[in-house]
């Protein structure tokens, strides 16, 4: 030690000390609250997830016993989870594609000069705010096998009833239904903003070039449509995969039919963390879903980007502030 | 800084919201006040237990009764499994037998029943809520003895008999003797003669003694003859003269308030499903029969989560609860039909009538269709997974998605997998 270069040893008043750790350490507790909340509520359950789908976790006595990736090698081995991933594609393509096109259509119709446009613009919005489950009960009414509104008036027109809660592709066709009738006026909202956001002048120049509606629409509205309807489409996926109160609430089980007709990847996650208690098969299966969901989050990304550099090439204003428009 | 109003608003109610949280998570129920205890009670559906009944339990005791009712079954089964072992839970919990067996998987959790009570329920019932020590874990509540619910008017006009002796005497016998009538009902008038195929299988199944699992825990689901029978009987039998595949659904119950069908598997409370969901369809009567011997389906009991605060006075309040009188007023109040052999006895039981149904001494009928009852089917922790994957099979069939060979063997390949 004395052997050491003599280095003058600074000595600190007390109030000195906290000024430096004032200037050290303040920053990060007034931006800790975020992380100190988000490490509560957002990493620790998903890492308490996968300790637990690690496991062979009985729920009540709180314990397991470590089995590595078994839970996981089960779940892949599941017939119904591979028919659950099928169904839940199924019904994302069947219920988004159709409503889409519709929110275009409809919200074209809004951007036109037309009466009591704010009446119509809250109209299209009101599905959106009734419970899902509400809507289920009502749809289950109509979609009923035997006594439904649809098959009755099918059968009274002498033509073959359709089986609802047989088929596969019916029972699809129905929980979109469901999920369209939702989400048809949300979407149509979003491309109204958008449409909104375009320049009038364009069109104003259109009708001068002489373009009909139709080639004002194709030409001027949709290019301009086309990062906000990346976005509506994003977001629908997101919500697609994990479908989960249509499929509960369509028979009177909500486990997804006899021959797994509509059983979705949720619907499968619930009854195997619920209804079975088994919640360390359930939470490999919610790891598997977010892997899922993360690849095709990339994958979606991956195009937008694409997407949106070849409309950069094209030096599209419009479109460029419409995004701004839905970024925010 | 200046601090705006907004600010403190905004400050209060995250102050609030962090209480609220805090707060949420507080056991509830037990806590002594003022000298008297209070207990809670938490059941689903209708136990019967009204306000003026749980009054008498307080004036006998000076304990208060809170009485928390989940709206069904599966809402009370989920709340169970989450907070056993944990806290939070009443100190005096309703299990139904549906999830029962889950329930006895933790049977060192709560307290077992005062041997002195011993012997006040029927054996079967009392043998399911035994554990392996030989401890009473469960106060019996009721019972579902089934008998055979009939259309007095569907059945003269395909020719049977109409008196409820004689249609008990007619459905003597056996299941086949069952499917035969049933058979003729359906050539006859083109019409189907039972609800649903899966009650069917309800049926034979709550008439085993072993279904899919064995009390040493061995699983026999797909190599039990008995089962294999069970489905062979129900998909070439029961499926051609049921107008539905399962219970409960939007068509099901649209299809019993237009009268679509002639008979059913009738337990205590299906009688209330019948008359609370059909009232504008007259005929129906219940027959004092049952095919292959008597048949249960249903019933709850009351359970003491050992860790609760007041184990003793819950203790309490489970025995007078299904105390034979209490159980006798219970039934008075919702039809939940007694599993306590003094009850059983009981004048009161034995006028007990029903105006839907024909005026039928439902009381007396019930009673003997409870004496039929030799077997309580033994179930497993996880007989509802393996029974409703079959009840799938079956529906499978007659939904036509799949032949009855094919059906059996995705349910074996299901099964196999649990």
């Amino acid at each position: 030690m004395s052997t050491a270069s003599p280095k003058p040893v600074r000595v600190l008043s007390f109030s000195q000390k906290v000024g430096r750790w004032d200037l050290k350490f303040s920053p990060y507790l007034y931006i800790s609250p975020f992380f100190v909340m988000f490490a509560i509520v957002g990493l620790f359950p998903i890492g308490y997830t996968a300790f637990i789908s690690f496991m062979d976790w009985d729920l009540v006595r709180n314990s397991g016993t470590f089995v590595g990736f078994d839970q996981y090698i089960w779940i892949l081995q599941q017939p119904h989870f591979w028919t659950a991933l099928r169904n839940t594609f199924s019904i994302f393509l069947i219920s988004t594609v159709p409503q889409l096109l519709l929110a275009v259509f409809i919200a074209a119709m809004l951007d036109r000069n037309i009466r009591a446009k704010t009446f119509w613009r809250m109209g299209v919005l009101l599905p959106f705010v009734i419970a899902p489950v509400a809507v289920g009960l009502i749809f289950n009414v109509v979609f009923a096998d035997n006594f439904g509104l649809v098959n009755g008036v099918l059968t009274d027109l002498g033509l073959t009833p359709i089986p609802w809660h047989k088929d596969p592709f019916w029972s699809h066709v129905a929980i979109a239904t469901m999920v369209n009738y939702r989400w048809t006026g949300y979407n149509t909202l979003i491309l109204l903003a958008a449409m909104q956001a375009v320049n009038r002048e364009y069109y104003e120049a259109a009708t001068v070039d002489g373009a009909g509606l139709f080639r004002q629409f194709t030409a001027i509205t949709l290019p301009s449509l086309r990062p906000t309807l990346i976005f509506v489409i994003i977001t629908a996926t997101i919500g697609g995969l994990q479908i989960f109160d249509e499929p509960r609430v369509f028979d009177q089980f909500g486990r997804g039919g006899a021959g797994q007709q509509w059983l979705t990847i949720t619907l499968y996650l619930y009854d195997i963390g619920w209804g079975q208690w088994n919640f360390g098969r359930a939470a490999a299966m919610a790891w598997i879903l977010f892997i899922i969901i993360l690849a095709i989050g990339l994958l979606n990304l991956f195009i937008t980007r694409s997407l949106v550099r070849d409309e950069g090439r094209r030096g599209d204003r419009v479109g460029r502030r419409t995004r701004k428009e839905v970024a925010r | 800084m200046r601090t705006s109003r907004r600010t403190i608003a905004a400050a209060l109610a995250g102050v609030a919201t962090i209480a609220l949280v805090t707060t949420g998570c507080a056991t509830g129920g037990g806590e002594s006040s003022g000298g008297t205890t209070t207990l809670t009670l938490a059941t689903f559906n209708d136990f019967g237990y009204t306000d003026e009944l749980l009054a008498e339990f307080t004036a006998e005791t000076g304990i208060e009764v809170v009485h928390n009712k989940a709206a069904t079954s599966n809402d009370a089964r989920a709340n169970y499994f989450q907070k056993l072992g944990k806290s939070g839970l009443a100190d005096v919990e309703a299990v139904e037998i549906d999830w029962f067996t889950e329930a006895m998987q933790y049977a060192d959790l709560l307290a077992p029943v005062p041997d002195d009570l011993k012997g006040r329920w029927l054996d079967w019932k009392e043998a399911s809520a035994t554990d392996a020590d030989g401890n009473l874990i469960a106060y019996g509540t009721d019972i579902g003895p089934q008998g055979i619910c009939y259309r007095g008017d569907l059945f003269a006009a395909a020719g049977l008999p109409t008196d409820r002796t004689e249609v008990a005497a007619l459905f003597d016998g056996d299941w086949d003797n069952f499917f035969t009538i049933g058979a003729d009902y359906t050539a006859k008038t083109g019409k189907p003669f039972i609800d649903s195929a899966n009650s069917v299988l309800q049926g034979i199944v709550n008439q085993l003694e072993f279904a899919y699992e064995e009390p040493d825990g061995a699983i026999i689901a797909t190599e039990n003859p008995d089962i294999e029978a069970a489905y062979k009987a129900v998909v070439e039998k029961a499926v051609p003269i049921a107008a539905y595949a399962g219970q409960w659904s939007e068509d099901w119950f649209a299809s019993m308030a237009s009268g679509e069908f002639a008979a059913m598997l009738c337990p205590g409370w299906m009688l209330g499903v019948i008359s609370g969901n059909a009232p504008d369809i007259t005929g129906w009567d219940i027959a004092d029969a049952f095919p292959g011997g008597g048949g249960n389906w249903g019933g709850s009991y009351l359970t003491v989560p050992a860790n609760g605060a007041n184990v003793e006075a819950a203790q309490k309040l489970a025995d007078w609860l299904t105390s034979p009188e209490t159980q006798l007023k219970a039934f008075t109040n919702a039809g939940t039909f007694p599993s306590q052999v003094e009850a059983l006895a009981s004048s009161e039981l034995a006028a007990a009538t029903n105006e839907y149904f024909n005026n039928a001494p439902t009381g007396e009928i019930l009673t003997s269709r409870a004496e039929a009852i030799t077997v309580a089917t033994f179930k497993g922790p996880k007989y509802f997974q393996f029974h409703d994957a079959l009840q799938n099979a079956v529906t499978r069939v007659f939904d036509g998605l799949e032949d009855e060979t094919t059906s059996w063997n995705t349910w074996v390949t299901e099964v196999s997998a649990f």
